[in-house]
């Protein structure tokens, strides 16, 4: 008797830890955003990038789930799935500079960071571009009996591409770990999603035999339960899923995307913001439940900001690569 | 030249008056490609279009671009002369099997009885530190393939009348443009005309050197002729507008009479375009050159984010200068 209640009481701590953990991501994931943000109005940052405000819950939750050696893919929208998997701010924000301390030391930038230490096989900007890479890692797994998981992150904007639904086919006819995690933002750049998706979206893993689950996506809880759940069951070998995450992000399609009413109106945002907003709602859910206080989320909040500029001016002040470097990597 | 009416358009205006006056004078004329509608492209190209023309005519696609452009292909066999709209140039490879398999060869398969008279529009161009996967010119995988029509306009006024010819053509086209040219300006004339594929256009007069520039390749030649004429140096700068059909004639009497070639484009030099025009000229004007052709195009490597990397793969005004300078003994 008391042996289980310690071990409940155990459990419970680790819980509290983990929810924390979590809460601590997504909020570095917000303020890595601010900053990247920042960046660009200070034409500090070359090019473009896509922000994944909003949509903290989908990464952090199903990360959570995973494994340090688990796969993962990303998206051009990738950086909230590169924190959350663990990847260090000073050398995201580096490559986002195009400084040589980045993680693909320079030349991938915003789009494509990728970081074998955090299974991070690469974000990428092609649409649907990282299908056959995350089922092909989740072969990799299943002849060499890793046990490693793979997961494909991809906007909703993806389910146009052919693809998804030959390897989703692949994957279901060889049982592979491989679980497909679709965040529907409801916007591919500047359409609505109902304007070029027919149908019904969980039928198509459904077709296959592919398990097809959907989710709150702006409840990391469910977020990462649902996760769980799919992600044992690959480990398994019972096979792939196809999760859809319903989520939504705050900003432009891109930081320049600035006047959004032609194709989305204010109110939805707000809506959105105020009502639904990952950090907020789970805030809240942590303070109610006492596993933390206002406090202490707040120098959370405090913390992690600090540590962002401090990741932030680590970027500015390194040294770009010199441009011999140019040639180097084009063949292993 | 008689007098005509002109005004300065930027390159991405004359390209939507284009459509928009081919769409006004046949009604099979339609566009469909991503986010073409409302927001008439990322790089706003076609805005206002489908407020003339409608949804019916301009038409928001999922991003399946080898589906779309698949269709493009059957619509255009069967009564409909589309434009295809493929955002960026990299996203090519998703259509290849439709372009190169599907649509060069349809005409010559069935004995010349169906044809596909399609038009795909999309970009080429580095520096807009967009990375690898948005920022290569891939225009030599099409000029390859016997089939397809390949156009690359350097100046709004060649945009203009050529992409009306391309519309109007037969065959499937493939259009590139720079995507760091959309807002340049020049000038374009208020009346309807054309101009004519595989005619290439001399964009300066010199006597010492003989450029062949494409696209984005055709402002650095010509600032790379300024450099040039400082030191002495009269260059003829060429633009053959077209990769195919090829105005070889114009390029071989320019090299015959300059004796000096250099051929300058932004796709890669290996088995590229700059390696196709060397040897034409090489081959047409081979007893009246004093030095071999020269190249110059993107360095072999996947185009790099950071900026003092990505400036270094493309050629510059000085770097085309230098070479042109070295070719003529002037270095
Ligand atoms: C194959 C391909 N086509 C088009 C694009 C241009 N593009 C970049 S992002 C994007 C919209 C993607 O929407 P979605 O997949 O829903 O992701 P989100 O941006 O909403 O996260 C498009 C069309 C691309 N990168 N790749
Ligand atoms: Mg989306």
């Amino acid at each position: 008797m008391t042996i289980a209640t310690e071990q409940s009481k155990a459990n419970a701590t680790l819980k509290a830890e983990q929810w924390m953990r979590m809460y601590r991501r997504m909020v570095m994931i917000r303020e890595f955003e601010e900053q990247v943000n920042e960046l660009y109005t200070r034409a500090l940052m070359p090019g473009l990038a896509h922000l994944y405000v909003g949509e903290e819950a989908v990464a952090v939750g199903i990360c959570e789930a995973l494994r340090s050696t688990d796969y993962i893919t990303s998206t051009h929208r990738g950086h909230g799935h590169c924190v959350a998997k663990g990847a260090s701010p000073d050398r995201m924000f580096a490559e986002l500079l195009g400084k040589e301390a980045g993680y693909c030391r320079g030349k991938g930038g915003s789009m494509h960071i990728a970081d074998p230490a955090t299974g991070n096989l690469g974000a990428n900007a092609i649409v649907g571009g990282s299908a056959g890479i995350a089922t092909g890692a989740a072969l990799s797994s299943k002849r060499m009996g890793t046990g490693q998981v793979a997961v494909c992150f991809f906007g909703e904007g993806a389910l146009g591409q052919g693809v998804l639904y030959e390897v989703m086919n692949l994957a279901a006819l060889w049982k592979l770990p491989v679980i497909y995690v679709c965040e529907n933002n409801l916007y591919t750049e500047y359409t609505h999603y109902s304007e070029t998706t027919a149908g019904d979206v969980l039928a198509r893993g459904t077709a296959f035999g592919v398990q097809a689950e959907s989710v709150n996506g702006q409840d990391v809880r469910a977020v990462y339960a649902t996760a769980q759940r799919l992600v044992d069951r690959a480990r398994k070998g019972d096979g792939p899923a196809f999760l859809v995450c319903e989520t939504y992000r705050y900003t432009g399609h891109h930081v320049g995307d600035i006047n959004r009413e032609y194709y989305r109106s204010k109110q939805e945002e707000q809506e959105w913001k105020t009502k639904r907003d990952p950090i907020k709602n789970f805030s809240e859910w942590l303070v109610e439940h006492k596993l933390s206080d206002e406090g202490k989320l707040k120098e959370i909040q405090e913390e992690v900001r600090a540590e962002m500029k401090a990741a932030v001016e680590f970027a500015i002040a390194a040294p770009y690569p010199t441009p011999d470097q140019v040639d180097q990597d084009v063949y292993a | 030249m008689p007098e005509v009416a002109t005004r300065e358009l930027t390159f991405a205006q004359a390209i939507r008056e284009a459509l928009a006056e081919e769409m006004r004078r046949d009604s099979r004329v339609c566009v469909f490609g991503e986010d073409v509608a409302e927001a008439g492209t990322p790089f706003k190209v076609l805005s206002g279009l489908v407020d003339e023309f409608g949804a019916e005519r301009v038409m928001d696609t999922p991003i399946s671009e080898a589906g779309f452009t698949g269709m493009g292909v059957g619509a255009a066999m069967t009564g409909l002369r589309p434009v295809v709209d493929i955002m960026f140039g990299d996203f090519l490879t998703l259509t290849m099997d439709q372009m190169v398999n599907q649509a060069a060869k349809v005409h010559y398969m069935s004995g010349g009885t169906w044809k596909v008279p399609m038009v795909l529009r999309t970009t080429l161009g580095a520096t807009r530190r967009s990375a690898a996967q948005h920022s290569q010119s891939l225009h030599a995988w099409l000029s390859h393939v016997p089939g397809l029509k390949v156009v690359m306009p350097s100046t709004p006024y060649d945009a203009k009348g050529l992409l009306k010819t391309a519309i109007r053509d037969e065959n499937p086209v493939v259009f590139f443009e720079d995507k760091m040219m959309y807002k340049q300006k020049g000038p374009v004339p208020e009346e309807d005309y054309t101009i004519p594929l595989g005619v290439a256009d001399v964009k300066r007069e010199g006597e010492d050197i003989t450029i062949v520039a494409t696209s984005s390749m055709v402002q650095v030649a010509l600032g790379a002729a300024e450099l040039l004429e400082k030191i002495g140096v009269s260059a003829e700068v060429i633009d053959p507008r077209t990769t195919w059909p090829l105005d070889e004639k114009t390029l071989i009497e320019s090299a015959k009479r300059t004796s000096r070639a250099m051929v300058v484009d932004e796709g890669y030099g290996r088995y590229g375009v700059t390696g196709e025009i060397a040897s034409v000229i090489a081959e047409g004007a081979f007893y009246n050159l004093e030095a071999p052709v020269k190249r110059m195009g993107a360095m072999h490597v996947p185009i790099p984010f950071s900026p003092p990397l990505e400036d270094v793969t493309v050629p510059t005004e000085q770097t085309l200068f230098e070479a042109a300078r070295a070719l003529c003994g002037k270095g």
